[in-house]
């Protein structure tokens, strides 16, 4: 830590804090607009857009926010989203982890094509088959469930290419201990291996969260309905729902990511560590 | 560690050998299923005529699907509306957060609460952001931003969105506030993973900050770098969400994108074949991109 400090210090040398501290107030302005907007009377959100009240919420007022619970299924769609993320993230961890070791550690036939399949598919983004995979989870019966927005996403190349990453560099004397004491692979990987690789576990739950978090355009294609629909499209229709009202949709917005900042600023650290490792491990 | 090569492959017992299958099938069973099969479904589609209703027979009609789409004015200008986006964000949103990675990594109070504040807009989902910037950037005087142009006397007041000429800038600017955040964390571990006695020489030699900024920073974070200017570039030929979201490709198709013109093809025009002709056009630039990206990093490993 203080290393860093010192070589920022040279490199930025005289660059004032005041102008850093600017520059963040400066980003956080549109949050600032969407909290004040959505804690005041839907009238006063345009009406007080053009001026330094714009971030103010005047007298604040929770209406917004009950109007909403009020309008729509707030709390279905949100426990949707856990319901979808928790699917695909937990999912994920094990599936992915366990292929990622087998690969890294194990020696069997095909583990070269297996590989090769998945450094492969690292570079097929869901943009590129997502109408096709539509009619395909259509013909599955997929339309308008759960399922269809997790299953796709549990298996993924950059997660297991992540996992093969961390356990390369994973201490062989551990799993040799394991192994002289007669445990088999899976029972080494499950009671050694996963116990001591905390990081890599929660750096993949972190990015996968932040990815499947967001997801729009699969949802969008795949729901009609708002008893599986997420988040990112429960605001989306929200805002083309008559009557418009600012304040209301602020509120939504507000509430849809709220949870999330609290989570990130608690475990702020994690967070950094987390996505730090993808962009360093290679 | 020549002894680990042989671990528990020279094992007769059953759950050495199946161990391996048990462990790689459920994700390759996942990956096959809903990528593997997709992908070559969408090339396979990109040949037919395949179109949902249709009374025409099914019929394979070679590159046919591909002379249109590229025969096209309307996918023609999303591919270069896609190139605009990339040409701007990529260099725009990686120098904000190499600049934002630096200034947090620095020593003073502000740093963690700048950090913060760089990257919250990070964890909202682009729906979410789209839907909140449509307000900030109403039309007509009483509009935030129009607002902010009359306080600075900069610009009267403009439908930014509906604008032909602004309506593009106008996503960029709202992607580059949800985006910079990860990519500046990913820098900043960069930063954090430079040895200090690189400094500590280059201070000897008599280097400033500029000339260390330039001969060891730069230089030590190229991997970190190519990595987000890949994912950005990446991330910016799969412009959709704002999209559909704030100008449904409008005004006058200066937003539409590939995504954008396929999802529409597939689903408003049910041309499945077309839609997967522009998918597998997609993906060719995505695959380009990164292999453009790998050979960056493949010279720097070769170098050290």
């Amino acid at each position: 830590m203080s290393s860093g400090r010192l070589r920022a210090r040279r490199l930025l040398g005289g660059l004032p804090a005041v102008v850093i501290t600017a520059a963040a107030v400066l980003w956080l302005l549109p949050i600032v607009f969407i909290l004040a907007a959505s804690l005041k009377p839907d009238s006063l959100v345009l009406a007080e857009a053009s001026g330094w009240r714009a971030l103010w919420p005047g007298r604040p007022s929770l209406q917004n926010y009950a109007d909403v619970l009020d309008r729509t299924a707030f709390g279905r769609i949100f426990l949707n989203s856990v319901i979808i993320n928790i699917g695909i993230v937990g999912g994920g961890l094990v599936v992915n982890s366990m292929a990622g070791y087998a690969l890294a550690r194990l020696r069997f036939r095909g583990r070269a094509l297996v590989l090769g399949i998945v450094l492969v598919l690292l570079v097929v983004p869901l943009e590129a088959i997502a109408v096709p995979l539509f009619y395909q989870v259509t013909v599955l019966g997929g339309r308008d469930t759960y399922w269809a927005q997790i299953l796709p996403f549990v298996a993924n190349a950059f997660s297991i290419y992540l996992f093969y990453s961390f356990f390369l560099g994973f201490p062989k004397e551990l799993e040799e201990a394991a192994r002289i004491d007669g445990a088999g692979p899976l029972r080494t990987f499950v009671e050694i291996v996963v116990p001591n690789s905390g990081p890599a576990f929660a750096s993949v739950t972190i990015v996968t969260f932040l990815l499947s978090w967001g997801l729009y355009l699969w949802p969008l294609m795949i729901t009609s309905s708002t008893h599986v629909r997420p988040l990112p499209l429960g605001i989306a229709v929200f805002r083309t729902l008559p009557p418009l009202q600012w304040g209301d949709i602020m509120a939504f917005a507000v509430m849809m990511v709220a949870p999330g900042v609290l989570l990130f600023l608690v475990l702020q650290r994690w967070f950094v560590a987390g996505i730090a490792t993808v962009g360093v491990k290679r | 560690m020549a002894a680990g090569a042989g671990r528990w492959g020279d094992r007769t017992t059953g759950s050495a050998r199946v161990a391996p299958l048990l462990m790689t099938a459920p994700a390759l069973a996942g990956l096959l299923v809903f990528v593997g099969l997709p992908f070559v479904l969408a090339i396979g589609f990109s040949f037919t005529n395949l179109r949902l209703g249709s009374p025409l027979p099914l019929e394979w009609v070679g590159l046919d699907q591909y002379a249109r789409i590229l025969g096209s004015a309307t996918f023609r200008r999303a591919l270069i509306n896609n190139a605009y986006f990339a040409a701007v964000i990529v260099p725009v949103q990686t120098c904000l957060a190499l600049a934002a990675a630096v200034a947090v990594n620095g020593d003073h109070r502000g740093r963690s609460f700048a950090r913060a504040a760089f990257f919250i807009p990070a964890l909202f989902p682009m729906a979410m952001v789209g839907v909140a910037w449509e307000l900030i950037y109403a039309p007509g005087p009483e509009g935030p931003l129009n607002a902010l142009g009359a306080a600075l006397g900069a610009w009267a007041p403009r439908d930014f969105l509906r604008d032909p000429v602004l309506a593009m800038p106008s996503l960029m600017v709202l992607s580059v506030w949800q985006g910079m955040g990860l990519q500046m964390v990913i820098l900043l571990a960069g930063l954090q993973s430079i040895p200090e006695d690189l400094y500590e020489s280059a201070r000897l030699d008599g280097a400033g900050p500029w000339s260390r900024f330039f001969h060891v920073t730069l230089p030590q974070l190229r991997n970190p770098l190519v990595f987000v200017v890949v994912v950005t570039a990446l991330l910016a030929f799969r412009l959709f969400d704002q999209v559909q979201i704030l100008t449904r490709g409008g005004p006058a198709d200066a937003t539409t994108t590939v995504m954008y013109q396929a999802v529409t093809a597939a689903f408003t025009r049910q041309q499945v074949a077309l839609a997967s002709a522009m998918s597998v056009v997609f993906f060719v630039v995505v695959v380009a991109i990164t292999a453009l990206g790998r050979r960056a990093f493949r010279q720097e490993q070769g170098v050290a």
